[in-house]
């Protein structure tokens, strides 16, 4: 307990909840509801800290593979460059898909601030289709880059573009498997505590994605078509 | 208790005011690099730059207004974990990139 009661204030947001749990209980269930409250919160918010941390290790891994690819964008052994494979409105096209699914995530979340159920389900749904539409383009991107002879096999430059575009859609890929989970969740079983801390956590993710997603469009595409 | 609702991130909350802001922001600067690679107008190590800050103001955007990242979120925590990230970014990043462009340099001049 005394463990407890050092580590949790560090989060930041014990007070708040404090002075924002519901006041008009009475007596000792009163007492009880709060110290109740105060508990999950404080594990919601850590879960929430925790997958902070995770997507900071995440930033490492992405770190690593466009450090890769950067020292290897000029070994094309002999086949087609940046320049002459990638269609940039396209790109641009599938950028602006995934800006739209972060921001209809964040109306998601907004709704969820307002308690309005429906609302949630809703935001998350269109949000879902925006990032199916998104994996949607890359696949077929990959697959007319590797059907027409530009595999990650045919030099180091393009082993190091499917690594590190292929690793950002599997994320993508990963974080709508979640919100499909999500959405089942919240219809089944509404707003509760440990759907809203979920909720949060995915928040952070998606938006990290949409994150990385800006460095892989201005250093891949741009870059590689300049 | 169970429409008892309370954000997690400790952030403040932003409002949909902010997400229209920071969306609106984020789609300038995606739009002008695109523009700036599509009819060059300025010499390419300008061209370069220029696409690099937008980047890196777009992260920036983003971090504040889709992230809700501030000095007080988590107790400082997400800023602190960032910075920290920021640095190993930096060492891994950079300085592959220098090492195995000096050592290709001199791989080659011998």
């Amino acid at each position: 307990m005394t463990t407890l009661a050092k580590t949790m204030p560090l989060t930041g947001d014990f007070p708040r909840h404090r002075a924002s749990a519901p006041a008009h209980h009475s007596g000792d269930a009163h007492h009880h509801a709060s110290l109740h409250e105060e508990h999950t919160h404080g594990q919601g918010s850590m879960k929430v800290l925790g997958m902070w941390v995770y997507l900071m290790s995440d930033c490492i891994l992405f770190g690593s593979l466009f450090a890769s690819y950067a020292v290897l964008s000029g070994a094309f052994a002999g086949g087609p460059t940046g320049q002459e494979l990638f269609s940039l409105p396209f790109i641009l096209v599938e950028t602006f898909v995934l800006l739209f699914s972060s921001i209809t995530y964040g109306y998601a979340m907004l709704a969820l601030h307002r308690h309005n159920k429906t609302g949630v389900l809703q935001w998350l749904s269109v949000t879902f289709l925006l990032g199916a539409i998104f994996i949607g383009m890359e696949i077929y991107e990959f697959h007319h880059l590797i059907s027409s002879g530009a595999g990650p096999t045919r030099s180091a430059y393009l082993s190091s573009f499917f690594a590190l575009v292929g690793t950002h859609g599997l994320h993508v890929a990963a974080g709508l498997i979640w919100m499909g989970v999500l959405i089942h969740q919240v219809k089944r079983r509404g707003l509760t505590d440990n759907n809203v801390t979920r909720l949060s956590c995915l928040s952070l993710f998606w938006h990290f994605l949409d994150l990385v997603w800006i460095c892989v469009f201005t250093f891949v595409y741009l870059f590689g078509v300049f | 208790m169970a429409d008892h609702t309370t954000t997690r991130a400790g952030e403040a909350h932003g409002s949909s005011k902010s997400y229209l802001t920071g969306f609106f922001l984020c789609a300038i600067l995606t739009i002008i690099p695109f523009m700036l690679v599509m009819n060059p107008v300025f010499s390419r190590p300008a061209t370069l730059l220029i696409m690099v800050a937008f980047a890196v103001a777009q992260i920036v955007i983003q971090l504040v207004y889709f992230l809700h990242m501030n000095r007080s979120s988590e107790g400082g925590w997400n800023l602190i974990s960032f910075v920290f990230t920021l640095v190993i970014l930096f060492i891994i990043v950079a300085l592959s990139i220098w090492i195995i462009w000096s050592m290709h340099f001199h791989m080659m001049s011998s």
